[in-house]
């Protein structure tokens, strides 16, 4: 019975280790092909159209009504002890540093990551990688290299607009509903926000990008048995992007503290 | 003095787990020969065939293309070998997200670097070859019966004048008449193009029509290889019950019986 119980845990572990080794490779792979030709410029820019532009909409809804439900909570909180005035600073703060980049990387995964795994994951049961390869293309640059490159530039121009949306959206609330000053609310929003909070949501953002792209091309990449198996990529894909942008913002934020 | 064969595989054996799929299997692809592969299900042939792809790694033996010995070569180097042949997959495997002509120009555009214009102009007059209208050109493979995207899979394995074809079940998921018309399309572009060609089926009216030789497959070996006037008359078990369709021979059939 002990021993049962401990070769479970042995061949959980063994499986572990060989997908994080597997997941090792992959990303190790992606990165070296950035910086290796032939760049496809074409693919490159029909992903900055997919991952970016038409992202657009809805990181842009997400943030407009992060700002505003975090301009009303943070007056609830800062009434009780008459600090009304800091709303302003701490809705952009929050938002730079934090809401904007997390709350973007996880819509984006929703909205990007799981059409990534679906389309590679399709092409993989549908035999499109191995006519790539017979047709003398490497499939890792044609298909992952773009697509990670996009992710990783275009998740901070969003989360920028993320961050412009957001601030507007507390504003509104702020001067409409609470009764704030719309000078001074602009003002307290610029006077204590520094460089550092915009670049270091940006950096955050740059690796969501990295993160949700590779996790897609990942899981589809290795997809296997059918329909069925691409539903399990996606999946996969959506679940371990969510994951790992939770447990990587936490220690870039630590990293990006100071 | 015999001319050296175009394809040559020596002792090559490839394993999933404990399933030896192919089993010291050895075969050779004469200049200009059409090589038709029979075999039952699961007797190796697709592993085979993807073997000498590049698709998958045999654990021994040797594959030759042209007397270059192409197993252990460096990715560049096998994709290299890989721009003097074509291949038809089963499913044809044309790229969904590219129009039919882009499909059919894909080994001219990214691996011979030519320009759109021209590699258009190609792709147009090779889909005239398979009998299709440059009105197809712009269509989406989407909107194409499976007939019409197996001409489509054969003008790309052509699009580039390869010395080497690959034909992978070429007339599976076709009616009759449609079959017929693949056969005969495969016969007269690789008679045109002097290109020597390797197929695998199970369908033996196709491999008839189309082959110069044929060889039989049974669990990962070559069991006879003759001239395709000679199969109805082989005097080997192996090919008369396969001819035949028996159930009773040889060839051990991986169901139960009642």
């Amino acid at each position: 019975m002990e021993l049962n119980f401990l070769a479970a845990i042995g061949r959980v572990t063994l499986r572990f280790m060989g997908a994080v080794g597997h997941l090792t490779l992959f990303t190790i792979q992606a990165v070296r092909n950035i910086f290796l030709p032939p760049f496809y410029m074409r693919l490159f820019l029909r992903q900055l159209m997919s991952i970016g532009y038409y992202s657009l909409p809805v990181v842009g809804l997400t943030a407009l009504f992060t700002g505003m439900v975090l301009a009303l909570q943070i007056y609830v909180g800062s009434s009780r002890f008459n600090a009304e005035s800091a709303v302003a600073t701490i809705v952009v703060i929050g938002l730079t540093r934090e809401l904007a980049p997390v709350l973007s990387g996880l819509m984006v995964a929703g909205r990007v990551g799981a059409a990534i795994a679906a389309e590679i994951g399709t092409m993989r049961v549908t035999e499109q990688i191995d006519a790539l390869v017979t047709l003398s293309t490497n499939p890792f640059r044609y298909l992952v290299t773009p697509r990670v490159l996009a992710g990783v530039i275009t998740l901070p121009m969003l989360v920028l607009v993320g961050d412009i949306v957001g601030v507007a959206g507390g504003y509104l609330v702020a001067t409409e509903s609470l009764g704030f000053n719309p000078s001074s609310y602009i003002k307290n929003t610029f006077d204590f926000l520094e460089a550092r909070d915009v670049i270091s949501g940006l950096i955050k953002a740059s690796v969501f990008g990295f993160i949700v792209t590779l996790m897609g091309c990942y899981h589809g990449f290795n997809s296997t048995g059918g329909a069925q198996g691409v539903g399990r990529a996606t999946t996969n894909a959506v679940v371990s992007s969510f994951i790992l942008i939770l447990v990587s913002d936490y220690f870039l934020t630590v990293l990006l503290l100071d | 003095m015999t001319a050296a064969p175009k394809i040559s595989l020596k002792n090559v054996s490839k394993s999933f787990g404990d399933k030896h799929v192919l089993n010291n299997l050895s075969l050779d692809v004469r200049e200009g020969e059409s090589l038709v592969v029979i075999g039952g299900s699961g007797t190796g042939k697709s592993v085979m065939l993807k073997c000498i792809l590049g698709l998958l790694e045999p654990e021994s033996g040797e594959i030759y293309i042209d007397g270059q010995q192409v197993l252990g070569l460096p990715r560049a180097e096998r994709e290299k070998s890989l721009l003097k042949t074509g291949m038809l997959f089963q499913y044809a495997a044309l790229f969904d997200s590219l129009p039919v002509w882009e499909n059919v120009a894909f080994g001219l555009m990214q691996a011979h670097g030519m320009k759109r214009p021209e590699a258009r102009d190609i792709a147009i007059e090779k889909l005239s070859l398979v009998g299709l209208g440059s009105e197809m050109a712009g269509k989406s493979p989407a909107d194409l019966s499976m007939g019409m995207q197996k001409r489509v899979g054969l003008a790309r394995a052509i699009a580039t004048n390869p010395e080497i074809i690959f034909f992978d079940e070429p007339t599976t998921g076709l009616d009759p008449i449609m079959g017929d018309v693949i056969d005969n399309l495969i016969r007269d572009c690789t008679k045109r193009l002097g290109a020597s060609t390797l197929t695998i089926s199970h369908d033996m009216e196709s491999a008839q029509k189309i082959a110069d030789r044929i060889a039989l497959i049974y669990k990962g070996s070559v069991v006879w290889v003759g001239q395709a006037d000679q199969i109805e008359d082989s005097g080997n078990p192996y090919v008369e019950q396969f001819v035949k369709g028996d159930i009773e021979g040889p060839i051990e059939l991986d169901i139960l019986k009642p």
